[in-house]
């Protein structure tokens, strides 16, 4: 059985559910009882408060701290991590912008097998650790297989694993040492997403928009519903980058991550992307013209329809529902 | 007192024959250079062939230049114009023979007493129009005036009114002098009663002077002319004696360049000023500034950034800036972004209402799709519409969807023409959105539905129908038509079929004018008409006639093909069906919104024009809008939404409403 | 500037038609319609409004056969100075790491200054430009949204980070950037763009030229499959006003209505 490690990402002082991810994908290989090591790297108060928490889940804790560290750059991240971690060893990596960066490099330099944004771990078997993916947009899923002989690096699908009910443990943080990082990338500054008019992150209900409105003239339609429910509008990406919402009502990994109640997903085919921006469990509605959405796998409830049809039809039911007169 | 011709008279030491000749030569020698500057560019430009066909050019100046056919469109212009015009055309003589007059004292003034009446009381009119324009264009202007240029066109009017006034003092003061008749109430008898309270001695230098005025007048304005929309004067004859005759026939991407050998051609398209053809460049120079084109132009109304008017004006600005009378001639750079704006030459639905309401037929849609190819030729086509051309390439339809599942709408209401037809048959040309769009879908189900009932033997292309292209090429990307009309005439000359029938009137237009070698083609309405009258379809009472319907004219149909009134009647045979107009009807019917590529592009706005259409239908007291185009349908549809009218607006098709008054079997 | 854009051919997935074949053991391959992956494309746009900026050229390079070599030709279309094709019957089951490895190769006989390639391709794995720049040990960067070259050899380069922001970063060159769509406005290249670069010729290297052995994948696909509904959504049923009318009440279960 090779090691395992997690690496986790510095999360600016979010408490969320990367680590148990991690730690529950890792014991989908190694089992409930073996060793998982975090590796975590960065620099002062706020590494050493990422490692109190990880001490709940972990049993060894590698701490990387070097100034140049402070903001997780992944260049520098990679070097380190492919300074410290022996050879053979199995490393997850949560799939986000950061994995993203870091892992295909990562596993050259440990001359490691890599696998991207996994989904189901279904055991090891000798060498070959049986894994599921998914291809074309969430379309369709494989079985693939993967020789974990030189070691492998894993990025796994945030949310995808369910954080175990597994009592908490106490475990011990080593400090490692790394020599001088060569930066050749060097991070300047992060410019935060601008501001917009509404803050759909405070909302309970949520309207959300996706291709299927079709034309931004029709979104009024969605605003009408939001406004009879008491909630707001939200939207994928492609609605932004058609620019007919600004970005600020983007729910998904390079948007908004909201927690509402109740989420009515409008036209939006379900990519892992954009859902994996809804967290909290809120109930989830799909109304898709297609049967063969992705959606429908993992909402609550479905309605095939066209969301233009759709929408009023339901706007008109809430309003007598609740006494509204129409306008 | 000598009141013999000017020519003998002296004129500050100066002959009069000897002054007027200079004058004359000179004048003549100015104008005579101003048109060569003017003519400098139409060397430069694209060829266009518009010297054929004679005796048919030659009734379009009969019937638009001295019929002023157009002009009555709109009441009051169309009245003053036509009284100015008549004016111009019966003082011409007059002018020419006055200019004579000063150079050769024995000259004898045509036309006789009769004439001279004529002639005296058309100047009369002419100078009292001139004064009502005038106060039209600064105290009352029509919105489609526009807020500039006041000054230009009542400089030249008050000019206008000088030659008359010139000329009437000429006269009178000659009158006045010998005691001789005019003719009464006359602008001459006017000046005549003027100068009797004038003391005689300057009755002979009003005579003088007068006609001196006059002369100066004549030959500034001569040369001031071609500078400013007064050029039409000169160049509307020529502009309507070369106006396209084959007003459907969309211009090739170069003239005497045949579709095959279309490659030859470096660049497709206008970018710069010396890729539109000479008649284009004519045209700029014919504007007469009237607006009656922006005031009809749907996009106009809507506030997207086109305005015909505006367009036509700033392109012969451009002209002049770049072909100056002296000076360099301005050297090929691109019009997009110089005068044009990319989103000005996409808002163009290509309805075809400025160029039915123009008085001075200029062309717009072959320099709109002209500038489109020049854009796609360069890439610079709108995200938005990228997607669907991608798709109409790959899938043969703008939508993105799959082909083998083209002919999916039908449920066994139309059979698939298998391709080995015995030129018998009629093919029923469905096109790409009545096959894909779920709500349209049933608009070709009622059609088939229609057409058999009606007794028609007709099978479909199914998925060996590609989009028809129309569109397509509208929208400027000529090759992709061409590959799209090459594909569908094989497999519409494979099927055997003699006919082709279609319920999409962008599909008719470009199958009856681009393609070629293909079976005739009709539009639904003019089969169901044709088949009404001879009893094959029998339409019901409608079961609810409380419901007022009015008939929207699609723009493909109505007005670019002329067919208005078998829809008409085929509504108007339903028993029980009260129909009304709307006011904007016929050829002077307003735009869905366009169909085709139209439907992708993310125009800037204020309004839908299918908003306007439907609360234009409600101001003519309809509660049922019928169309018979898909487009129409789309967008009147997404329009009641759109204004909130749901529940007091609704449409139907044509074929839909005919399906449902005919009896099933 | 001179700029390697590694492209890829890929099935149109918009539409939603990727189904299982008959065997189920791939999928329906027939009616698919293929174009260059979306990112590459926008890459490309980019190394070209660069080019056009500062001077230099672009070359399009991808691994693959025959039927790749259209997406060569669009993107020569589009402006590109120089289309590789990369084909050898042993790299036909190069997984993605055989393929950073053969680009590794062909990058090696070159000299580019930048090399951008598509955020991910049709199988999400987003792995070949990370891949390729440990292997030539180039800085990489992932989700790039904005580029400006700087002068000394240096780009100053945006990424899409979670929650919408940027991360702006300096980087050395050469090195290789993934490239996330949205960067810029790619221009339109239609039929006619196409017909004129049909002719030109675009070389074909092979194993042998590139002196590279791909060795064995340690990542297998073994099938594809369609998860079975299982947990999936309740399906309402009925015309639309029943659904609504069950929806409402569902909505009011569950708080959504209060």
């Amino acid at each position: 059985m090779p090691r395992i490690f997690v690496y986790v990402p510095p999360s600016g002082g979010v408490v969320d559910d990367t680590p148990a991810e991690l730690l529950a994908a890792a014991r989908q290989i190694a089992g409930p009882e073996a060793c998982v090591t975090a590796v975590v790297t960065g620099w002062g108060a706020e590494l050493d408060a990422a490692c109190e928490q990880l001490c709940a889940y972990f049993g060894e804790i590698w701490k990387i701290a070097q100034e140049t560290l402070v903001y997780p750059n992944a260049e520098l991240v990679r070097q380190a991590l492919a300074a410290v971690l022996p050879r053979g060893c199995i490393l997850l990596v949560p799939h986000n912008h950061f994995g993203v960066d870091l892992s295909p490099g990562l596993s050259i330099k440990m001359d490691a097998a890599f696998v991207s944004d996994v989904l189901e771990i279904e055991g090891l078997e000798g060498d070959w650790l049986k894994l599921v993916r998914q291809e074309f947009g969430g379309q369709v899923s494989t079985h693939v297989r993967c020789d974990v002989s030189a070691g492998a690096v894993l990025n796994v699908r945030p949310g995808a694993f369910q954080p175990l009910d597994a009592p908490p443990v106490s475990g011990q943080v080593h400090d490692v040492a790394v020599g001088p990082l060569a930066a050749r990338r060097r991070y300047l500054s992060t410019i935060a997403a601008e501001a917009g008019d509404v803050d759909i992150t405070k909302y309970k209900i949520l309207v959300s928009i996706g291709r299927g409105i079709q034309d931004p003239d029709n979104i009024a339609i969605a605003q009408e519903l939001a406004e009879v429910l008491g909630g707001a509008v939200s939207c994928s990406r492609p609605v932004v980058d058609a620019r007919w919402l600004d970005k600020s009502r983007q729910v998904g990994s390079s948007g908004k991550t909201v927690k509402p109640k109740v989420y009515l997903a409008c036209g939006i085919s379900g990519s892992f992307q954009h859902l994996s921006g809804i967290k909290g469990n809120p109930f989830l509605v799909a109304i898709n013209k297609n049967p063969k959405a992705p959606i429908f796998r993992v909402a609550d409830a479905g309605i095939v329809d066209d969301l233009l049809e759709f929408l009023p039809e339901l706007t008109n039911q809430v309003r007598e529902e609740r006494g509204v007169p129409a306008k | 007192m000598d009141f013999r011709s000017p020519a003998e008279a002296t004129y500050w030491l100066v002959e009069g024959r000897a002054l007027f000749l200079f004058l004359y030569f000179l004048g003549t020698a100015c104008f005579a250079w101003i048109v060569a500057k003017r003519l400098a560019p139409l060397w430069r430009a694209q060829p266009d062939p518009r010297f054929d066909r004679p005796l048919a050019r030659l009734m379009n100046v009969a019937r638009y230049w001295f019929g002023q056919w157009r002009h009555p469109r709109y009441p009051v212009s169309g009245a003053l114009h036509i009284l100015l015009f008549t004016g111009f055309l019966i003082l011409a003589l007059r002018a020419f023979a006055l200019l004579i007059y000063g150079i050769d004292a024995k000259f004898i003034m045509p036309g006789g007493p009769m004439y001279g009446v004529v002639r005296d009381y058309a100047a009369t009119v002419v100078f009292f129009v001139v004064v009502i324009a005038a106060i039209r264009r600064l105290v009352f202007p029509p919105a489609r005036f526009g807020k500039d240029r006041p000054a230009d066109a009542v400089f030249l009017l008050a000019l206008i009114g000088v030659l008359m006034a010139a000329d009437a003092f000429f006269e009178g003061a000659r009158a006045a002098a010998q005691n001789e008749p005019v003719t009464f109430l006359s602008l001459s008898w006017m000046a005549k009663s003027t100068l009797l309270h004038v003391s005689a001695s300057w009755h002979r230098n009003f005579y003088l002077g007068a006609y001196l005025v006059h002369g100066l007048t004549f030959f500034f304005l001569l040369c001031y002319r071609p500078f400013g929309i007064q050029f039409h004067v000169e160049t509307s004859l020529f502009g309507i004696y070369f106006a396209k005759l084959d007003r459907e026939q969309l211009k090739p991407v170069r003239w005497g360049v045949a579709d095959a050998h279309i490659d030859q051609v470096k660049s497709f398209g206008v970018k710069t000023l010396e890729d539109f053809t000479w008649k284009h460049l004519l045209d700029f120079y014919s504007c007469a500034d009237c607006g009656r084109c922006s005031d009809q132009c749907p996009s106009n109304a809507v506030g997207r950034p086109l305005s015909p008017r505006q367009f036509t004006i700033k392109s012969r600005d451009y002209c002049f800036q770049h072909y100056p009378i002296t000076g360099q001639t301005g050297n090929g750079k691109p019009l997009i972004g110089a005068i044009y704006s990319e989103d000005e030459i996409w808002s163009c639905t290509t309805c075809g209402a400025c160029e039915a309401e123009c008085p001075l037929l200029v062309e717009y849609i072959d320099k709109i799709v002209d500038l489109r190819r020049g854009m796609v030729d360069g890439g610079r086509v709108p995200q938005a519409m990228q997607k669907p051309l991608k798709a109409l390439e790959s899938r043969g339809n703008p939508f993105g969807k799959m082909q083998k599942k083209r002919a999916d709408w039908a449920q066994g209401t139309a059979p698939v023409l298998n391709g080995n037809g015995t030129r018998t048959g009629t093919l029923y040309f469905v096109d790409s959105i009545t096959s894909y769009d779920e709500r349209i879908q049933s608009i070709g189900r009622a059609t088939a539905k229609v057409l058999a009932r009606a007794g028609v033997e007709f099978g479909i292309l199914g998925p060996a129908e590609r989009d028809s292209g129309h569109d397509v090429r509208r929208f400027g990307e000529e090759m992709l038509f061409l590959a799209l009309r090459d594909y569908n005439t094989e497999a519409i000359r494979a099927s055997g079929v003699n006919r082709i029938v279609t319920a999409d009137p962008h599909a008719y237009n470009t199958l009856k004018h681009d393609y070629r070698d293909v079976p005739p083609v009709e539009h639904i309405s003019q089969a169901i008409a044709r088949d009404v009258r001879a009893g094959k379809l029998r339409l019901q009472p409608l079961a609810d006639s409380t419901a007022t319907y009015t008939y929207h004219d699609p723009c493909y149909l109505g007005r670019h093909n002329q067919v208005f009134d078998d829809p008409r009647e085929v509504l108007d045979a339903i028993p029980g069906l009260k129909r009304v107009e709307m006011s904007r009807c016929r050829d002077r019917s307003f735009c869905c919104g366009g169909g085709g590529l139209a439907l992708f592009y993310e125009p800037k706005e204020e309004e839908r024009m299918g908003v306007k259409r439907v609360r234009m239908a409600a101001d003519a007291g309809a509660s049922v809008i019928v169309t018979a185009c898909p487009f129409c349908m789309v967008n009147i549809e997404d329009a009641i939404k759109v204004a909130g009218m749901e529940g007091k607006m609704s449409a139907i098709d044509l074929a839909e409403l005919v399906e449902k008054q005919t009896k099933g079997d | 500037m001179d700029i390697l854009v590694c492209a890829r051919r890929v099935p149109d997935t918009s539409e939603n038609e990727i189904a299982l074949n008959s065997a189920g053991d791939d999928i329906e391959r027939e009616d698919l319609v293929y174009s260059v992956n979306e990112p590459d494309n926008y890459a490309v746009e980019e190394a070209l409004q660069i080019v056009q900026r500062i001077g230099g050229e672009v070359t399009v390079v991808t691994v693959g056969g025959e039927d790749d070599e259209e997406i060569l030709r669009r993107e020569m279309a589009m402006g590109v100075q120089h289309g590789v094709l990369i084909s050898d019957e042993t790299f036909m089951d190069a997984d993605g790491k055989g393929i950073a490895r053969i680009l590794e190769a062909f990058v090696k006989k070159g000299h580019y200054d930048l090399i951008l390639t598509g955020v991910q391709a049709e199988d999400g794995a987003a792995q070949v430009g990370g891949m390729l720049a440990a292997m030539l040990d180039y800085p990489f960067a992932s989700l790039v949204n904005s580029i400006e070259v700087l002068d000394g050899g240096k780009l100053r380069i945006g990424r899409e980070i979670e929650g919408g922001s940027r991360e702006i970063n300096e980087i050395d060159l050469p090195c290789v950037l993934s490239i996330q769509t949205g960067i810029n406005e790619p221009r339109y290249v239609g039929m006619r763009g196409i017909r004129q670069v049909a002719s030109v010729p675009i070389p074909t290297l092979g194993a042998t030229q590139l002196a590279v052995v791909p060795e064995a994948p340690k990542v297998k696909r073994i099938d594809y499959f369609v998860p079975p509904a299982g947990k999936g959504a309740a399906m309402l049923s009925g015309n639309r006003e029943e659904m609504a009318a069950k929806l409402v009440e569902m909505l009011k279960a569950k708080g959504g209505l209060n």
